[in-house]
């Protein structure tokens, strides 16, 4: 198995509290792997080193390693842009944008444009209409969501359903070709057939890309994630197959959270 | 508050039940031997209303299974436990039925004495109720260790089954007027065997649920507890004060 992203000694500070504490983990192409743990344990913080979403936070200190590539996302010369372009994240609540369906889907391709190599040179151009439908229509039908929307893309994206809302996210995510995929809890504002259509995408997904996903259900990481790693205060106690971790984890506090005798 | 304080009630009452039924399982068994040692009839309603309680046991533990799966989804040590259970009934019901059935085959026996004087049964019987009582305890206890040897001594309770087959197979040949008391005799010592088999299941699950792993039924550490000078039918119920457990 590849491996798609390794954390090394991945120390998070928010001002003095120290949220994440020498994190060590492989995450594997082409997998998924969920992060559980209870609340404050510092599983969002670990997802958002990943795609550098922390350099939001303005007293947010990162330090360690993130190796994507076998390159270190958090090094200066690193497009923090292109780090987002590659690394996807869709949230715990849907929020598309307020704009059609179709625009939703098709505003980061217009906005990155397409990269091109002309005469030696490389060149940035828009995409062309028809390029522009076809992404949005790969992106829909890879988001599960195309056979529902095909007669409306110039309807709002908040007029969807908020199972439907979610899926259109991730079709905005998948429309700018990520590598990798990272989910906050995608599924928690959703009711059970909304999350149940959810899950059987990320499994049908990791077909294509690595997926990463931070849930508070147990369950729901039984059910769909490869491997699984239970994060408690700030530290990662325990990653191994989900098949191990919920029958036989190797570590008393794993057992203790996975039970519900703690957390 | 406990965490999971509902889920964690339900636990206990379901060690509760499966004790009980355990309890009554051995006990059933403890009383046919019992019946066989003494030539004491008056054990016979005392087996059957025991296997009628531990039939009704299996149904019960079996339902709270289910629904402790269904309402609480338990994972890792816990839902070990409830397969454990979900298993164990299973052999316990067992137990209750070839209690039944050897106390069955006394029934109207004139020619009782026969098992009474059959001194390789009474070795066996004596190795089966220690086989249950210990399979009954490691699970109480969580005691894998003592999981774990039980088929090095169910290896003695089957060699003791054929040496009795080919015995009552001789005296049958000697005398053809023995072939129904052998038969009988025969039988009995097929369900005591099938009980320390059952036994010995439950050691399998009883390992599986302390430690996770999988004990391998055809491994021998060639650790056999030695058999102490049998007190079973002085003390019919060897160990008792799991009974208040």
């Amino acid at each position: 198995m590849t491996t798609a992203i390794h954390a090394e000694d991945l120390n998070v500070y928010f001002d003095k509290n120290h949220a994440l504490k020498g994190v060590t983990m492989d995450i594997n192409k082409n997998e998924v792997t969920a992060v559980i743990g209870p609340s404050g344990c510092g599983k969002s913080t670990f997802i958002r080193c990943i795609n550098r979403m922390n350099d939001l936070i303005t007293n947010c200190t990162v330090n360690g390693k993130v190796m994507v590539d076998g390159t270190d996302i958090n090094d200066d010369d690193v497009d923090v842009v292109d780090v987002r372009r590659r690394i996807g994240m869709v949230f715990q609540k849907p929020n598309p944008f307020p704009k059609s369906i179709y625009e939703n889907v098709a505003y980061a391709p217009r906005l990155h444009g397409i990269v091109e190599t002309v005469d030696g040179k490389v060149k940035r151009r828009k995409h062309t209409k028809q390029e522009l439908d076809a992404i949005v229509e790969r992106s829909l039908r890879r988001a599960a969501l195309w056979e529902e929307v095909k007669d409306r893309l110039d309807k709002g994206g908040m007029t969807l359903s908020g199972g439907q809302q979610q899926r259109l996210c991730i079709a905005r995510t998948l429309s700018i070709d990520p590598e990798i995929i990272l989910f906050d809890e995608p599924c928690s504002a959703l009711d059970p057939i909304a999350t149940s259509k959810i899950e059987d995408l990320l499994v049908d997904l990791k077909k294509d890309y690595t997926v990463v996903i931070v849930t508070h259900s147990m369950q729901q990481a039984a059910r769909i994630s490869d491997r699984t790693a239970f994060f408690y205060m700030g530290e990662m106690v325990e990653m191994g197959d989900t098949k191990q971790i919920f029958e036989k984890p190797a570590r008393e506090l794993t057992e203790q959270y996975i039970t519900g005798r703690m957390g | 508050m406990v965490p999971r304080a509902t889920f964690m009630h339900e636990l206990d009452i379901l060690n509760e039940e499966i004790t009980e039924m355990a309890n009554a399982s051995k006990k059933a068994i403890e009383k046919a031997v019992q019946m066989i040692a003494e030539n004491d009839l008056t054990l016979k309603d005392e087996v059957r209303q025991l296997d009628r309680h531990i039939y009704e046991m299996n149904e019960r533990i079996d339902n709270h299974c289910l629904d402790i799966i269904a309402l609480h989804s338990p994972v890792a040590s816990d839902l070990r436990m409830i397969s454990t259970c979900l298993k164990m009934v299973e052999d316990l019901n067992r137990f209750g039925r070839y209690a039944r059935d050897i106390v069955e085959l006394m029934d109207d026996f004139e020619e009782g004495k026969a098992f009474k004087r059959f001194e390789s049964l009474r070795t066996m019987a004596c190795l089966v109720v220690g086989l249950v009582d210990d399979a009954v305890y490691s699970f109480l206890q969580r005691d894998a260790e003592k999981a774990s040897h039980l088929h090095e001594r169910d290896d003695a309770v089957d060699s003791l089954y054929d040496t009795i087959f080919r015995e009552v197979l001789t005296y049958m040949m000697e005398d053809p007027r023995k072939i129904t008391v052998g038969i009988d005799l025969i039988l009995v010592a097929r369900y005591m065997e099938r009980v320390a088999d059952h036994a010995c299941n439950i050691g399998e699950y009883v390992y599986h649920m302390v430690t996770g792993e999988r004990l391998d039924p055809t491994k021998r550490t060639g650790h056999v507890e030695p058999v102490v000078a049998c007190k079973l039918f002085d003390h019919p119920s060897p160990r008792t004060e799991l009974d208040e457990k």
